[in-house]
């Protein structure tokens, strides 16, 4: 039996240890909003934040998450719903079917790094491959959450 | 126009899942193949396919007819009808349809949904707001001249007015009006503009259902090991490793369907999740009968293509004569360009769950095809059509994958054999090696010019696996319609000749996004470029001179097309991007400019080649695609289309070694990713124009306009792609 904390919640879920975590949460926790794209790190589809950090849920054996806390695009985190916000403004979506990944690693930066550079946007996005395309309009989304913020504030 | 008809007090309209109640209008758009057509007036002499139900509470709810891939059809085609009947986008859902032939043609593919229903959409739209305003008219006892339709209430001139709902019950009752006038286009409010994908939301907080994420109660889990040679089949396998793996429940051999979107047959691995099924597929020891496809080396075959365009093919058009202009030549220019296979790699691997029971057969599925679908199935379970339902899902990307049902039947197949619902999930790995692949291709180009640099004769020869033997095995010549984008250059020269060289398919060949359209696209505009270079002239303004006088071409197409139109957007591009400003130091323009599936696209594009590595900067697009329904749907497919035609000019190639596909997965199939992506800078011609295609035509230009640019900045032309062979990204 492994204990995964899965958006706060304590999920009890009996398979093998190296299940990876991807298929943990997708076909036993029951939550399809994390993706499958490569299954070998390639492409983020499956991004998920583990404490906080963008983590590749394709390459994490499920035994490895037990006792993390894990975010998925289901769950919340500081910045991952005025995110999606913008991201729905922005329609930012094509086939959609990468968004949850792009989601989760634009919000792991935007949890450590409030104004990001072109550069930093890159750095952190890289390892999300949309096949439809959307870059352009993900940079423009989070540029438009960190002015959201930015206006909030002042 | 197509006979509308109020369906408001039929039982019937239950089984196309809308419940009775409101006021029901249906309608047959009529896109049905010949073929088709007969078959149902055989059935019955009115089978609607567009239906519209608006409810006492003000609801409407339209059926969509087409798959959602990304391509905005099922924010775009309800729009035009809400426009027309003045409807509260607001109020309006939408109900994905089930793959039936009632709904016409559901096929999303060929950029065409909006072309062919657009005109039934107003209709309809129009037809629902008539009667609404005779209903309101009776109930006021009004002239309906005194009524106008606005933001789902009618108005009187008096000032009061009563909400769409209210208007129900009347509505149902009276005759359905023949003659409808249509709004003008200046009027439209949601045609033309920004509308926000009505998925919008549920993209970005994991609730989109695609098909991977279908479940249904005691679900099996299904990977299937193909043999790595195209139709080669299984000797024996031994399935004791497979077995031991924890989640595994069986394993059992599934034949190959020899259609052209049967299955390919291998040996399934039946478990209770789909990583369990994954290590059972990799714990197989299967040995493999290859059969004739082992000869297929891509690299050899790529030698001998090229062989048959040196030399002279099937003629496919013959004006004025080559041969005489070549001999009076100042200068002649001759090419050769290489383009290999693709694939299609859809961020959503090829997967269907399918739950076969006694003679019926239910899937769930990311379907471009969902008829096609239900046809293969049926035909497999030998049953009738009747007693197959296709449910479409989203679809996480399908660039032309997902409409060949091949993964559906396989789904259908061990459904029955193990008698539960399965899912069905192809690995990265099965979907880059066994996809129906974009055909590879060879192709000569020769030209001649004159002393003042005129274009005198061209000759265009290409050979290249045509996507017919998918469905007549052995034909190794292009089709007529894989001809047609060569022949119909829309060049005003004199001399002209398109040749055909023999090319036979060892590895299925299937349309992907623009199809035919990459390599004559790329060879034409390459080889436009390069003989602006020869004639010493600015490669904008030689273009221009090249595509001629406004004229309306003679093509076999039904549709003409419009030189001015062509003219008109490469003329845009160019003024967008400034073209013949000062770039900086390593930076160069290029330009492309194509007419495919009825629409009309130029791209220029700014790249850099610094220490030998190419980025590209910013694109300017500019499209003309008729009427545009939703402008926010053909920015963003001009934006994805640009990344489309850089991944392929960049990193696309898919070899095969003695029949085995060499690639696997994005570490050796690319995609362009965010640090590569380019601004794209979309503009979009106003106009009144039958609306045409958007999803596909944006790709073509993307390539060549990017090797002219490198010309520009180095000097060096490139044929041959990708440029990841040149090391050059
Ligand atoms: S599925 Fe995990 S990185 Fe692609
Ligand atoms: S939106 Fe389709 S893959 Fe990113």
């Amino acid at each position: 039996m492994i204990t995964l904390n899965v958006n706060g919640e304590k999920q009890t879920i009996d398979v093998a240890p190296e299940m990876p975590l991807l298929w943990a949460i997708r076909d036993i926790v029951g939550l399809t909003g994390t993706k499958y794209g490569c299954g070998i790190g390639l492409c983020g589809s499956c991004k998920v934040l583990m404490d906080g950090s963008p983590v590749q849920s394709c390459m994490i054996p499920v035994s490895a998450a037990e006792g993390k806390s894990i975010i998925t695009i289901e769950g919340e985190s500081e910045n991952l719903q005025l995110l999606q916000q913008s991201w729905v403004e922005l329609n930012v979506a094509q086939c959609g079917f990468c968004q949850p990944g792009q989601l989760i690693a634009a919000a792991a930066l935007l949890d450590k790094n409030e104004n990001p550079t072109e550069e930093e946007i890159n750095e952190a996005m890289i390892g999300n491959i949309c096949r439809c395309g959307t870059y352009q309009r993900i940079k423009k989304a989070i540029y438009h959450t960190v002015e959201l913020k930015n206006k909030s504030v002042s | 126009m197509s006979t509308i008809r109020n369906l408001s007090r039929r039982t019937f309209v239950k089984s196309i899942g809308l419940a009775s109640g409101g006021l029901i209008l249906a309608c047959n758009t009529s896109i049905f193949s010949d073929k088709e057509k007969e078959e149902i007036k055989n059935l019955t002499e009115f089978n609607p396919n567009l239906f519209v139900q608006l409810n006492s509470d003000g609801s409407l709810i339209l059926v969509a007819s087409r798959s959602e891939m990304g391509n905005g059809v099922r924010t775009s085609l309800p729009s035009v009808i809400a426009d027309e009947m003045e409807a509260d986008w607001k109020m309006v859902k939408i109900q994905q349809a089930v793959g039936d032939k009632k709904y016409g043609d559901q096929n999303t593919d060929g950029s065409r949904s909006i072309r062919y229903l657009y005109e039934t959409m107003r209709q309809m739209g129009a037809t629902v707001k008539a009667m609404l305003i005779t209903a309101a008219a009776q109930t006021w006892n009004v002239p309906e001249s005194e009524c106008v339709a606005e933001n789902h209430f009618i108005v009187h001139t008096s000032g009061k007015k009563i909400g769409f709902g209210d208007l129900v019950e009347k509505a149902k009752t009276l005759e359905v009006p023949t003659e409808v006038a249509l709004k003008s286009p200046k009027d439209f409010k949601y045609i033309g503009k920004h509308l926000r994908s009505v998925d919008a939301e549920n993209y970005v907080n994991g609730s989109a259902v695609f098909g991977l994420d279908k479940r249904l109660p005691n679900m099996k889990f299904v990977a299937i090991e193909r043999c790595p040679v195209t139709f080669g089949t299984v000797k024996s396998f031994d399935k004791t490793e497979a077995l031991k793996v924890a989640g595994v429940e069986a394993v059992i051999e599934i034949p190959r369907i020899t259609k052209p979107f049967g299955a390919l047959g291998g040996v399934a691995v039946i478990a209770s999740n789909t990583w369990a099924a994954f290590k059972g597929k990799e714990a197989l020891k299967i040995a493999w009968d290859f059969g004739d496809n082992k000869s297929y080396n891509s690299s050899e075959f790529m030698d001998s293509m090229t062989k048959n365009v040196h030399k002279q093919g099937k003629v496919a058009k013959d004006i004025g004569s080559i041969s005489k202009a070549f001999k009076n030549a100042d200068k002649i220019i001759e090419s050769t360009y290489q383009l290999p296979h693709l694939a299609h790699t859809p961020m959503e691997v090829p997967n269907a769950v399918a739950w076969v029971q006694g003679e019926t057969c239910e899937v769930w599925a990311p379907t471009q095809a969902p008829q096609r679908s239900r046809e293969e199935v049926a035909s497999y379970l030998n049953t009738s059509t009747d007693n197959v339902t296709i449910n479409v899902t989203l679809l996480g990307g399908g660039f032309g994958r997902k409409s060949k049902p091949d993964y559906i039947v396989e789904a259908a197949i061990i459904s029955k054999e193990v008698n539960a619902p399965v899912q069905v999930v192809w690995t990265r790995e099965d979907d880059v090696k066994h996809d129906y692949f974009h055909t590879v291709s060879a192709q000569y180009m020769k030209a001649s010019l004159d002393k003042n640099g005129n274009v005198t004769g061209w000759l265009h020869r290409f050979a290249l696996p045509s996507i017919t033997s998918t469905f007549q095995p052995g034909v190794d010549y292009a089709a007529g319609w894989e001809i047609s984008s060569a022949s119909n250059v829309p060049f005003d020269i004199k001399n002209m000749k398109i040749e055909v060289g023999q090319a036979p398919a060892h590895v299925r060949i299937g349309w992907l996004r623009s199809v035919i359209n990459i390599p004559h696209g790329y060879s034409i505009n390459v080889f436009a470029d390069e003989l602006a270079a020869a004639a010493n002239k600015d490669p904008l303004e030689f273009r221009l001179n090249l595509i001629g006088e406004d004229r309306i071409e003679e093509t076999e197409d039904p549709i003409k097309y419009n030189t001015a139109r062509l003219k008109n957007v490469l003329k845009i591009a160019a003024k967008n991007a400034e073209w013949g400003k000062e770039l900086p130091e390593g930076h160069a323009y290029g330009l492309a400019v194509h007419y495919s599936f009825y629409s009309y696209v130029a791209s220029v594009v700014e790249v850099s080649v610094i220490n030998n590595k190419v980025k590209v900067h910013n694109v300017y697009t500019a499209i003309d695609c008729g009427t545009v329904v939703n402008k926010d749907t053909v920015k963003a497919q001009m934006e994805g289309s640009a990344v489309f035609g850089m991944s392929l000019a960049y990193y696309g190639k898919i070899t095969a070694k003695e029949g085995a596909i060499e690639q696997s997965n994005f570490n050796d199939f690319k995609m362009i990713r965010i640090h590569e992506a380019p601004n794209v800078h979309v503009e979009i011609v106003e106009s009144t124009e039958r609306p045409t295609g958007v999803g596909e035509p944006g790709v073509p230009v993307i390539a060549p306009a990017i090797i002219n640019a490198i010309y520009k900045a180095t000097g060096k032309r490139y044929y041959n792609l990708p440029l990841s062979d040149y090391g050059l990204v």
